[in-house]
């Protein structure tokens, strides 16, 4: 297979899609380095939830590579990409509204996958604890037997973060994980990301720069499908031409 | 809805929790005991026709209740699984003795009217009873599957889903109907006769076979709620609210909902091979689009995510279907029309949702205030 | 199956099936682009489309009692009048069953399939209860009546003619509407961005009644055309909905080229097939392979690649 860099998790060279002939994301390249928080931001459109999208399988790409692990990514299904190591939020909480927290956590412990697996499923030991211990981190311990529809938008989000971490993938991609969350809540999900990313490679879309700054190893600033600047939070805050895309003409 | 998911069990691990225990005893009381005993035969093998439908009801509560793939085609199963148990009845009623008067003695009566002189090579093994069972479920859940598959595997779901298998349930009628040398047509396959040399028409014939029949229901029924129990059972409602969630988590969800698809299949095709042996035909009638839409009300009815509501369901619309339609015809077809809106503008429940959201809590009001009189008068 | 024929006959077997099957596509085009701005612009599955065509069959049906009744002068006119009463009568039920029923289900397109199917009975049974079980058959002007002879071996009758031009003129016209009126252009707002159209001013729910609206009432003017070639019964309507669904699926939903182009091969293929096999074999074999066809394109003939 291809060439394998060990300071690359993710290696997404050149990578286009186009809808009826519109690019909204043309010839990217990105190469995200093991235990690093990688921050994606740019404008409206600029292709950022696209991007995710193409690396999870969402959407099928037009040209180009993703190589997770030395794994071409573009030629597997979603749910073999998920086994490979590869967990997306979605930018709205996609929780299951008619379950409980405990179910919803339970249903993405990465056992029983297979029809049959899932009917011969059963809740022991071994889960019940991982489930409790997920529970506590993403601050819903006390929780466990509510419906998600009771839940509040920020714990929603939360819990739909801790269906990603019992699977602990080694690349979590986070569209917009503060989104509509108060300013409280907003600290706690800071400080419950920078205490996940620390053994895992994260993807994060966001606007709130802020947010950013508290979370961010490297930023990408994506623009009209392309690649605009990358770099320390610092440094791509000095680029002209992201001072021009964000403050406009 | 909500209420009614099986999330609201708990973490308790039980098969049933007490609401259902006390339901499943309920109907079980009803079906095994009361009908039989205030029925006429005549009345009972009428029940025991409409349990037939409570099959598919019951795997619709699974694929649409559940799962929320709504089948307009549970027909075709329900139709291909009589006709499998008919084709054997039908040869085995067509002896050369039985069939001399004919210009080829020995084939099904209606390929001789169709002067067709010799048994086609897809009936031969419909010979053996043994085939004819496995192919009573076998032949459907295959077709479920390549439907299934085909659909599903490309993402087709909702209403196009709803749309291609009531086309499939047409297809399968005009086909019935069209090579009516090989499959009876119009009239379908009648005039069956005997079971391995058990003639299944008379009345004490008719009575045991309500009894299998009803048995063979709570088999589907069990089976049914160990799906629902199981992490599948909760796979399907996270499913039908957020597919691209379970896809995320590394769930194949096509294979999930083929699955389901199939196992409303079977459950289909066992009630029409019960409804060929109990009522001694069958016919395309069974198998179109209006049957078919007409067991979702039935479900419906019972409430879409209530087995035990999909049973009293389907006794409930038939028993009125046939009051209605024996003395006011007319008023049949409107009290139909307005119950497939109801059942969707008024009760999406049905009479499941109903229970639990009016009757239940009024019952344990009256129960724990006969009990806080008898047990605690201090208070 | 073609070895027993000249090339001649073969010719003209091809023409006047061909021409039989442009009828057929006229009242598949009518029926389909109904259901189509139904589905394509809202979401939602009108099982009760065939109904309304048969409610425009009717009133054609009375129109041209009426006239035979009080105007026998003018009789070769009725069918101008009736048109534009069944589009009246069915576009008017149809803003009735919006405002009563569907308006109520928008985010539920399963259940909505379900609640038409039980309008679709109820006014199965009205039609029964007020017109009687049997078939009822309009009188044809004169002026419709005979047909062109092109050649001696293909003739062309006038009523088909009448109806195709019918259909086209019509197609042309929702065209006009959906994509040159300001009309069209908020049905299209609503359809890209509901809660944004609500935003800017439109009146999406008197937007939503109107599309439906309309939707049926061309349904109502093909079912006047349908009167032409076959006659009316309470449940004439239902044999179309299947065939009519799988034309706007073929097509691409919402598509208005797609539907045309869909119901023009199906109605050719089904039509062209039934010289040589029996009516019941064409039709399994093109709705069988409709489906295969919508089963591996899902998304129709025609349709918009989208970020979803």
């Amino acid at each position: 297979m291809a060439y394998v860099n060990p300071q690359q998790i993710l290696t997404v060279e050149d990578l286009t899609v186009s809808f009826d002939g519109f690019r909204a994301v043309d010839g990217l390249n990105l190469y995200i380095a093991p235990n690093e928080c990688r921050v994606i931001i740019g404008p409206n459109g600029a292709g950022k939830t696209t991007v995710l999208d193409l690396i999870c399988g969402r959407t099928r790409a037009s040209g180009g590579t993703v190589l997770f692990k030395g794994r071409d990514l573009l030629k597997m299904r979603e749910d073999q990409i998920v086994h490979a190591g590869v967990g997306r939020k979605f930018q709205t909480p996609s929780v299951y509204e008619d379950l409980t927290v405990l179910e919803n956590l339970e249903i993405s412990y990465p056992r029983g996958h297979s029809v049959w697996g899932a009917l011969a499923f059963r809740r022991d030991g071994e889960v019940m604890d991982r489930i409790a211990e997920i529970a506590r981190t993403i601050f819903l311990a006390d929780a466990l037997d509510e419906k998600a529809a009771f839940l509040s938008h920020g714990q929603k989000q939360w819990l739909e973060i801790g269906m990603l971490l019992i699977q602990d993938p080694e690349l979590l991609m986070l569209d917009e994980p503060v989104a509509g969350m108060s300013v409280a809540e907003r600290v706690k999900t800071a400080e419950l990301l920078n205490r996940i990313v620390s053994d895992r490679s994260v993807i994060v879309i966001e606007h709130d720069m802020k947010f950013v700054a508290d979370i961010a190893t490297r930023v990408t600033v994506l623009h009209q499908g392309k690649l605009l600047a990358e770099g320390s939070m610092a440094h791509v805050q000095a680029d002209p031409k992201v001072i021009d895309v964000y403050l406009g003409h | 809805m909500s209420l009614l998911s099986p999330s609201t069990e708990g973490r308790t691990g039980a098969f049933l929790n007490r609401t259902e225990l006390a339901g499943t005893v309920v109907l079980a009381l009803f079906i095994f005991v009361v009908l039989p005993l205030v029925l006429d035969p005549f009345r009972l093998n009428m029940f025991g026709k409409y349990l037939t439908y409570a099959f598919v009801a019951v795997g619709l509560v699974l694929c649409w209740g559940a799962g929320g793939i709504l089948s307009l085609g549970q027909g075709v199963f329900f139709g291909l699984g009589g006709y499998a148990l008919a084709m054997f009845l039908k040869l085995e009623a067509s002896t050369p003795e039985a069939t001399k008067i004919q210009s080829t003695p020995g084939i099904p009566d209606f390929m001789d009217w169709n002067q067709i002189t010799q048994l086609p090579l897809w009936w031969q093994p419909f010979h053996s009873l043994g085939f004819s069972l496995v192919a009573v479920v076998a032949v459907p859940v295959f077709f479920a599957f390549v439907i299934g598959t085909a659909m599903f595997r490309r993402r087709v779901g909702g209403v196009y889903f709803s749309i291609i298998t009531q086309a499939i349930a047409a297809i399968l009628t005009i086909l019935i109907i069209g090579q009516q040398g090989y499959t009876g047509g119009v009239n379908g396959i009648t005039d069956l006769r005997t079971l391995k040399g058990w003639d299944i028409r008379p009345d004490g014939a008719k009575e045991v076979l309500y009894f299998v029949n009803a048995a063979l229901l709570f088999v589907c029924l069990a089976i049914a709620q160990l799906i629902r129990r199981s992490k599948l059972g909760r796979l399907l409602i996270a499913m039908r609210d957020q597919e691209d969630r379970v896809r995320f988590s590394g769930y194949d969800v096509a294979s999930l909902k083929i699955f389901i698809f199939c196992v409303g299949a079977a459950f289909a095709a066992i009630g029409g091979a019960m409804f060929t042996l109990q009522v001694g035909f069958m016919s395309p009638t069974f198998v179109g689009i209006v049957p078919s839409i007409e067991m979702v009300i039935f479900c419906a009815v019972g409430g879409r995510n209530s087995l035990i509501g999909a049973v009293w369901g389907t006794l409930l619309v038939n028993w009125a279907k046939t009051a209605f339609s024996e003395t006011f015809p007319e008023l049949w077809q409107f009290g139909l029309g307005a119950l497939f809106i109801a059942v969707v503008l008024v009760f999406p429940n049905g009479l499941a949702g109903i229970w639990t959201t009016h009757v239940a809590p009024v019952l344990a009001r009256l129960l724990a205030r006969g009990e806080s009189k008898s047990t605690t008068p201090a208070e | 199956m073609f070895a027993d024929y000249s090339w001649g006959d073969l010719m003209s077997i091809f023409a006047m099936q061909g021409f039989a099957g442009l009828i057929l596509f006229s009242v598949y085009v009518l029926m389909a682009l109904g259901l189509a701005i139904i589905f394509g612009q809202m979401g939602v599955i009108n099982m009760a489309h065939g109904e309304f065509m048969i409610l425009g069959a009717y009133v054609t049906y009375l129109t041209s009692k009426l006239f035979a009744a009080f105007l026998p002068g003018l009789f070769g006119l009725y069918f101008f009048v009736a048109m534009i009463l069944a589009f009246i009568a069915s576009g008017g039920l149809g803003m009735a069953v919006e405002w009563l029923l569907i308006r109520h289900l928008y985010k539920r397109p399963l259940d909505t399939l379900l609640a038409t199917w039980g309008v679709s009975l109820i006014l199965q049974q009205l039609y029964r209860t007020v017109f009687g079980a049997r078939e009822v058959g309009v009188e044809i002007p004169q002026w419709m009546m005979g047909s062109l002879t092109l050649t001696d071996t293909i003739e062309i009758p006038i009523n088909g003619l009448f109806v195709m031009v019918l259909a086209i003129g019509i197609s042309v016209a929702i065209y006009v509407l959906m994509y040159r009126s300001g009309w069209g252009l908020q049905v299209r707002a609503v359809v890209a961005n509901r809660a944004m159209a609500d935003a800017v001013g439109i009146n999406t729910a008197r937007t939503d009644r109107l599309t439906f609206g309309v939707g049926c009432g061309v349904a109502g003017v093909a079912g006047a055309a349908f009167t032409m070639i076959g006659s009316t019964g309470p449940t004439a309507g239902q044999l179309y909905i299947v065939d009519t669904f799988l034309v706007v699926v073929f097509g691409g939903a919402g598509n208005l080229l797609g539907t045309i182009v869909s119901a023009f091969s199906i109605s050719q293929g089904q039509s062209i097939l039934e010289f040589f096999l029996s009516g019941s074999t064409a039709k399994v074999l093109t709705l069988l392979t409709v489906v295969i066809i919508v089963m591996v394109r899902p998304q129709g003939l025609f349709a918009l690649k989208l970020r979803k």
